[in-house]
């Protein structure tokens, strides 16, 4: 019996005045907004003939409704919590572009029509139509619970039927607990309408995620760069000056003890190994040669180094992919090629790079006995979810026995 | 002999002059970036140019195109460059215009003096010196051209050749006889199709050449 109770107890809750207070302001706040939009948009009707001076009244409405659409998302939040978020300003900032262009722009925008929609017709229907509901609910309670009172102490002054009586002496109490629920459902719609026109739509929350993930992926790949260059200006220098210097020592100090000797030549090997492990590591990550001369120069270097034979073709046009792709590509071929080396036991690798249409393509096909499996290990899956984080694709054909054939397909637009 | 040094380390600049100086190599400057080297060999116009790859201002290639310039503004002056990373594309630009008196070479191969010393040498001569890595890289890349008719064997003294060793230095690197690096030396001009001629060394380079270049 939980609805009855809720009925009962339903003009006594925070949430029934709450919402009648949204409504009210609401109402309030769209007798100002409504006035201001609707004297703009007429001005706008009446210079339309003369084309650019529509710029002057659709500036001054663009700027008036990004201060409405700051009310409105106030408004809400201060009496539902519901937080809207807005894709972007209307008014053009920080632009390059010339201002007429930036209008233009703006013009074109679902965005901006939704917002000046929702100002101008929208938001002033909902308080009006809400507004009086409302208004008329609670006044109706207040008056008609009256009326027995009223009956009671001034009985001739109304003189009507006993039915009617009784009718209006119902209706107030009637009222009373209706009016929560008019006023709880108006405030809903209002908070429902204002966040769907106000706040971004779904093509803006792609662009907004396309956007972050872009961002992301950049700052991942800058910080791999950041690493490249902090090695090769600090570490690797220092551990080639060490093997220099202990290779100085052995092939200029005559007279060593043969154990020091021993010593230093052991330490003079480590120094070199120290830097090709160094050098294989970092050359696998981001090699500066990727930014500098692109993905078939660079691609010769991981092969070389790859601990089995290599095979390579890369077949690419003059333009260079995006920065981001690129690096993808070159991960996929270093990291398969170690993977392979590792695991799948092989003696020939052929990488096969090419680009067709829209798509770059990477294909890495080893002799090895197979069975890779991606939910075994990380390094597929990692892999994967690096290919995928450029909307790429990844082919992963590895039978027992073999062989493993790879295929990354890359959106690439050059 | 009189060198000239480009480097940004300090580290590094510092132990390269000092290791050629133990070998009695005069190094007649020691710069940081590539103007300034460049400024050095105009005015000392030494015998060879050791230049880094990566240094200021963009740290990307100013040392290979430093290279390229001496070689064309001063051809009395070789060039050896020396990288962190050694990178096929980059020498193949380097010998795209000529390939004596030029070197490519790892900083490791640094940490082995007298090989080093001996590359240096070698290059100041006028020989090449191409770092093993760079080799591995070019023959990785070569697929369809005359090279493909090599044999392993052949291909493995057509790198040795392009590192700049002689046959003695070939036959020691493979634990072979010197006549039998001569014969696969005699096979690897028949295939790349390079006529009989006085100058044994005019064909050890155009070997070189092709091995270096896409088209014959």
């Amino acid at each position: 019996m939980t609805s009855i109770r809720a009925i009962v107890r339903g003009p006594f809750t925070a949430s029934t005045w709450l919402a009648t207070m949204q409504v009210m302001t609401g109402a309030a706040v769209a007798v100002i907004v409504f006035s201001v939009m609707i004297a703009l948009a007429s001005v706008a009707i009446v210079v339309l003939p003369t084309v650019v001076l529509v710029a002057v009244p659709f500036i001054a409405m663009l700027a008036c409704a990004e201060v409405f659409t700051i009310w409105q998302r106030s408004r809400i939040a201060a009496f539902t919590g519901v937080q809207i978020t807005v894709a972007r300003g209307l008014l053009p900032r920080h632009s390059d572009a010339s201002l007429i262009s930036d209008l233009l722009k703006a013009a074109r925008t679902l965005s901006t029509w939704r917002q000046i929609g929702y100002h101008l017709i929208v938001g002033p229907a909902i308080a009006l139509a809400g507004g009086t509901a409302v208004a008329v609910c609670w006044a109706g309670a207040l008056i008609y619970t009256a009326t027995p009172l009223q009956l009671l102490l001034f009985p001739a002054t109304i003189g009507t039927s006993a039915p009617k009586d009784i009718a209006v002496t119902l209706a107030g109490p009637v009222l009373f607990f209706v009016a929560p629920w008019v006023a709880r459902a108006t405030a809903r719609l209002d908070t429902v309408t204002a966040a769907a026109m106000l706040g971004p739509t779904r093509a803006d929350e792609v662009r907004r995620l396309a956007e972050s993930r872009a961002a992301t992926i950049e700052a991942a790949d800058a910080e791999r760069r950041r690493m490249e260059r902090d090695l090769h200006d600090g570490t690797q220098q220092r551990l080639v000056s060490m093997a220099m210097r202990l290779g100085l020592a052995l092939a200029t100090l005559e007279d060593l003890p043969d154990e020091a000797r021993k010593v230093i030549e052991r330490a003079h090997e480590d120094a070199k190994e120290a830097l090709k492990e160094l050098r294989d590591l970092v050359q696998g990550m981001h090699p500066a040669i990727l930014a500098d001369r692109g993905l078939d120069a660079a691609l010769s270097g991981v092969a070389a180094r790859a601990p089995l034979p290599v095979a390579l073709t890369v077949d690419l046009p003059d333009g260079r992919p995006l920065a981001a792709i690129e690096a993808v590509a070159f991960f996929v071929v270093s990291e398969t090629l170690t993977n392979t080396a590792k695991h799948a036991d092989a003696t020939q690798v052929h990488v096969d790079v090419t680009h067709h249409g829209k798509l770059l393509t990477i294909r890495i096909e080893d002799d090895g006995h197979g069975g890779a499996d991606p939910r075994k290990g990380s390094g597929l899956q990692g892999l994967r979810q690096r290919v995928a984080s450029v909307d790429g694709t990844l082919r992963i054909h590895s039978p027992h026995g073999g062989p493993t054939v790879i295929t990354a397909e890359l959106p690439c637009e050059s | 002999m009189r060198v000239v040094i480009a480097e940004d380390s300090v580290l590094l600049r510092a132990g390269l002059v000092e290791v050629l100086e133990k070998f009695g190599i005069e190094v007649a400057a020691a710069t940081p970036d590539a103007e300034s080297v460049l400024a050095a060999i105009e005015e000392h116009r030494p015998d060879l140019a050791i230049l880094d790859v990566r240094m200021p201002p963009t740290f990307t290639d100013e040392g290979l195109r430093a290279a390229l310039t001496v070689r064309r503004q001063w051809p009395q002056t070789k060039v050896l460059v020396l990288s962190q990373y050694v990178e096929e594309r980059y020498a193949t630009e380097l010998l795209s215009e000529q390939t004596s008196g030029v070197g490519y070479l790892l900083k490791d191969r640094v940490a082995d003096v007298r090989e080093f010393v001996d590359a240096l040498q070698r290059v100041a001569a006028g020989g090449t010196a191409l770092d093993p890595e760079v080799v591995a890289q070019l023959l990785i890349r070569r697929r369809s051209d005359p090279i493909e008719r090599l044999t392993p064997r052949e291909k493995e003294v057509l790198g040795l050749m392009a590192e700049g060793r002689s046959n003695a230095g070939i036959a020691t690197a493979l634990v072979v006889s010197d006549s039998a690096v001569a014969k696969h030396i005699n096979n690897i001009f028949a295939k790349l199709d390079l006529a009989e001629s006085p100058d044994n060394d005019h064909r050890r380079v155009m070997a070189v050449l092709r091995y270096l270049r896409n088209s014959p």
